[in-house]
């Protein structure tokens, strides 16, 4: 009975991608495994910390709390989708560098992620909202200021002279 | 992959979904936000063989304002009940308790319907419900029922609708004072955790300050969420003056009946029970008088 497969037909970061799974394979999984997608991270697989974010039809979602099926027919966008056409850097990736917003990385997909999801819909947030957005992602190595700053120079990159 | 193996359906109709629950009874689980049946999955808490997504199904998916409630599909998310600027001024208790439910990306996903069906005795919203009293309706292949908060939440993690049943929508009964204040606060380990204890009160005041309707509970205090409609009833007529509030929520503090764990003592969490009931009711009756 566990064998069954259903297809599915995905829009990953503006690509139409379709797939045979099992119900059991979560999005996750499937983005990374299936589709070598492996920017996204897998941390706590149950919804706590965040590094599994996307954004589903726009929304930032975790991954790990979803089964690829589920997303059949919606619109998946993960932190491959965030470099410009060229390649290069998006405005908030930059950020990131410029402010030390990470140092081993983990946490830094789900953190772009909720980050740009709220830039997205609140393009000048205040420190408070910027600490809401992300307060779903855990980060062990920042303490989590230089992200809230690396948020702040993306939004205003005036505010912050000596940097970019 | 970390669930054990289940038949998947994406139901597209409520008749289908009843239909689907009718064949497979006990084994089929109805797969909604998944915020916390996936975790449970993953961690193989529960191995349904069938789960039936409803997730697709327009008619769970609404919010109606009416005169004298406000109505939510089963399946809407936290995120746009959260949003919405008349429900929140007609039942603003839903929204007060929503900024304590998860993070941005939970509640995106996770549904009204599906807080009330995983009936954490320590979730927010059951205990929403439990206070204003909402009304649950049940959709089966043999018709509908509706029950009452109180009937159904029946114990921890467990509510009275059949597994043939599906919960279609949630009936929130709007005050209609003019002076109504509602407040919701919680301690949790970590903000967007599960409450340690959490506090929901409901205020009304007529003109001359006096109380002409109360209402209030607490959550991770017992088994279920818990309203105090006895010990809220003596608070009409006062003008809920301090002593009066506090006496109250000491009232309801000596019912509970908490367990303890690694976070909190049974003798703690009876405390803060005391004290975030007091405080719950103080910033509701300050809303009331400030309207």
């Amino acid at each position: 009975m566990s064998g069954t497969l259903h297809e599915i037909s995905i829009e990953v970061n503006g690509k139409l991608r379709k797939a045979q799974v099992p119900a059991r394979l979560s999005l996750v999984d499937w983005l990374r495994e299936d589709l070598c997608l492996t920017g996204t991270h897998i941390g706590c697989e149950h919804g706590v910390c965040g590094a599994c974010s996307v954004m589903l039809d726009g929304e930032p979602v975790r991954s790990c709390l979803m089964y690829a099926v589920q997303a059949n027919g919606h619109r998946v966008a993960t932190v491959e989708g965030l470099a410009k056409p060229d390649g290069s850097m998006s405005v908030l990736q930059d950020s990131f560098c410029e402010t030390h917003g990470l140092q081993c990385g983990y946490c830094t997909p789900g953190m772009l992620i909720a980050s740009q999801a709220l830039l997205n819909s609140n393009p000048n947030p205040t420190e408070a909202q910027i600490r809401d957005a992300i307060g779903g992602n855990l980060c062990r190595c920042t303490g989590y200021q230089q992200i809230v700053e690396a948020v702040q120079l993306a939004a205003k990159p005036a505010a912050f002279p000596l940097l970019g | 992959m970390k669930a054990a193996p289940f038949e998947y359906a994406r139901a597209a109709s409520l008749s289908e979904v009843c239909a689907l629950l009718a064949t497979h009874g006990d084994g089929a689980k109805l797969l909604a936000g998944g915020q916390s049946l996936v975790p449970m999955m993953a961690m193989r808490l529960v191995r349904p063989a069938w789960l039936v997504d409803i997730n697709e199904i327009p008619e769970l998916k609404f919010i109606a304002v009416e005169k004298d409630m406000a109505r939510t599909g089963a399946c809407t998310r936290q995120c746009v009940v959260e949003r919405d600027p008349a429900l929140a001024a007609r039942v603003p208790l839903l929204r007060q308790a929503l900024a304590w439910v998860g993070h941005v990306q939970t509640r995106n996903r996770g549904t009204i319907g599906g807080s009330l069906v995983h009936a954490d005795p320590c979730a927010e919203l059951p205990l929403v419900a439990q206070v204003l009293g909402a009304r649950m309706l049940l959709r089966s292949g043999s018709g509908t029922r509706t029950l009452e908060a109180e009937k159904f939440f029946s114990g921890p993690m467990a509510t009275s609708a059949r597994s043939d049943e599906c919960l279609e929508e949630i009936h929130w009964p709007a005050w209609s004072w003019r002076h109504t204040g509602s407040a919701f606060t919680e301690i949790s380990v970590r903000h967007g955790d599960f409450a340690m204890v959490a506090a929901a009160a409901q205020i009304a005041i007529d003109g001359d300050g006096r109380c002409v309707r109360a209402a209030f509970g607490l959550g991770g205090a017992g088994g279920t969420p818990l309203a105090f409609p006895k010990i809220a009833a003596r608070l009409v007529g006062t003008r809920l003056d301090d002593a009066v509030v506090n006496d109250a929520a000491h009232s309801a503090a000596i019912e509970t009946e908490p367990g303890s764990d690694l976070h909190a003592s049974a003798e703690y969490r009876r405390h803060l029970a005391g004290v975030l009931a007091a405080r719950a009711l103080c910033e509701a009756r300050e809303r009331a008088r400030s309207r």
